[in-house]
């Protein structure tokens, strides 16, 4: 069957030039880096030859990448190692209401740990207000951490902006240290940590058609943090243990591809992305998109579908051969609307008809009009069962949400 | 494994019975659209038994399944037999619902009840 993979901001397709690059370090080259024999010395070369390349892809230099196994891993150490190092200066943490759950539960946690947390609210496209995060600093804020754009609506936050609001507030040898989780961002879009002013930076291979296991978090040299995982000698020990030399070697080719091709990939996703689109705004009725159109991840096509649910839609886009992700209550494990979209005041009935297609180099132009042919049919096939569209029909009016509607609690 | 058992995918991309009933006799709807999940039943009646139903949905491939396979169980069944079937049997009929769909999705006996009850209220 045909197979349209259009989430890849949960996994990106292996390129095959990082493949054949990672191949050799399993079976070849299985030195552990941290021996100083010759099979060690192989493996130590093509640790730091990684570590330069992913660090050239945002402009930092390689003692300031730290090597993790993914994402969440990154934040964690970020947000925790941040905090604990700089507590003395106070224990306030800012972070925007749109984070990955990484961000979210490490904060929670630090939150049970004596930290006072403060959310920045984002508007209806999903921006952090400048002003907005201005109104949360305080005297005793030690970190502030927003994400450099959402994976699930594709918003771009002018990070640079930010950052400049929160170090003007730096007065009298007071520091507050900037973090930004940018896994959505590198490898899509062009990210420099000097030009963004950031302390620290998360990214992932796993988004940009690198391997699973192998992420990094720039810390910027001088940047204190206190390690998560303890244990040797390996990271400058801010992150113990034995490194996973095949993906951070393929994390390393990923980093590089991804700089060489960037501005090429960025011009044909986006325009695969506008025709998806303005695709389906031309043949689809009651329908928004969710995001903001123009600082937007050049792959990222969000819509709420009205009348219909996201699940639904998913998983016949699925015996279609189309994959594709939804924000829904019932597509979450937890039975709730996405937090993104209730962060930019989706309305929660039509948020349920979330459907959510990311974009990569690997897709082609015949797989967007192989969507555009078949998705609309399924939304009509799902909406002629909907009783919110036929009471649409017949009214002219949306049904509203009745009494005991708390989608929170879930309560039937 | 795969999320749903294959009878919930096969009466997901088959649904039985979908539709309204102009003139039905008794009507029933549960759920709420900002829960992602509402289900309107319809019901004819002839002597004591369900003779038509139809339904409209509103939600998940859980929610679509059930109501597909509860119309079915209804149907020629008594209003009593009817009123005795659980959303549980409704699961068990499907193979099995994951956990997390026996509260939110699994509301067709639910509808169905409510719409034998409303037939009985217009008499």
């Amino acid at each position: 069957m045909k197979r349209v993979y259009l989430d890849n901001q949960s996994n990106t397709k292996l390129d095959e030039r990082v493949f054949n690059n990672m191949k050799p370090f399993f079976t070849e080259y299985y030195g552990n880096p941290q021996s100083i024999y010759s099979l060690g010395t192989v493996s130590k070369d093509a640790l730091e030859t990684a570590r330069a390349k992913v660090a050239n892809l945002i402009n930092a230099t390689a003692k300031e990448i730290v090597f993790t196994s993914c994402g969440t891993e990154s934040n964690n150490l970020a947000v925790k190692g941040i905090a604990g190092a700089l507590k003395a200066g106070g224990r306030h943490i800012i972070v925007s209401s749109i984070e990955h759950f990484s961000i979210l539960n490490s904060v929670k946690r630090l939150e049970k740990e004596g930290f006072e947390i403060s959310f920045v609210p984002v508007d209806g496209k999903g921006n952090v207000d400048d002003s907005a995060l201005k109104k949360c600093l305080r005297k005793d804020t030690i970190l502030v951490s927003v994400q450099y754009a959402n994976p699930e609506i594709g918003t771009i936050q002018d990070v640079k902006k930010l950052v400049s609001v929160v170090k003007q507030s730096c007065n009298a040898g007071k520091f507050i240290a900037f973090h930004t989780d940018a896994v959505a961002a590198c490898g899509v879009v062009p990210v420099d940590v000097k030009d963004l002013g950031v302390d620290a930076l998360t990214f992932s291979a796993s988004v940009m058609h690198g391997p699973k296991g192998a992420a990094a978090l720039y810390i910027k040299e001088g940047l204190k943090i206190n390690p998560q995982i303890e244990g040797g000698v390996q990271e400058n020990s801010r992150r113990s243990g034995t490194e996973n030399l095949p993906a951070i070697v393929g994390f390393g080719k990923a980093c590089e591809i991804a700089k060489e091709e960037l501005a090429d990939n960025n011009k044909f996703i986006r325009r695969l992305r506008d025709k998806l689109t303005n695709g389906l705004l031309n043949k689809i009725e009651h329908i928004y998109l969710n995001g903001d159109m123009e600082n937007r991840l050049s792959g990222n096509v969000n819509f709420s579908i009205e009348f219909v649910e996201g699940e639904a839609l998913f998983l016949l886009l699925d015996a279609k051969g189309i994959m594709a992700a939804s924000g829904s209550s019932c597509a979450s494990k937890d039975l709730k609307l996405s937090h993104v979209l209730r962060a930019i005041n989706v309305d929660s009935a039509v948020g349920q008809g979330s459907i959510l297609f990311t974009l990569s180099k690997f897709n082609t132009e015949e797989e967007i009009d192989y969507v555009l042919e078949e998705f609309p049919d399924i939304v009509k096939r799902l909406r002629d069962m909907s009783p919110l569209y036929s009471h649409f029909i017949r009214t002219g009016e949306r049904k509203s949400a009745g009494p005991g509607a708390d989608f929170d609690g879930h309560s039937h | 494994m795969a999320f749903y058992s294959e009878k919930v995918m096969e009466h997901f991309a088959n649904p039985r019975n979908v539709g309204e009933i102009k003139d039905a006799d008794g009507v029933g709807e549960v759920g709420n659209p900002v829960c992602g999940d509402m289900m309107t039943f319809y019901i004819k009646v002839d002597n004591n038994r369900i003779k038509n139903v139809r339904f409209k949905t509103f939600g998940c491939g859980a929610a679509i399944a059930v109501s597909s396979i509860v119309s079915e169980m209804a149907l020629g069944k008594t209003l009593e037999e009817v009123m005795n079937l659980t959303n549980a049997d409704v699961a068990k009929a499907l193979g099995g619902l994951p956990p997390n769909k026996m509260h939110c999705s699994n509301l067709g006996a639910d509808a169905l009840h409510k719409a034998i009850e409303n037939y009985k209220s217009k008499k």
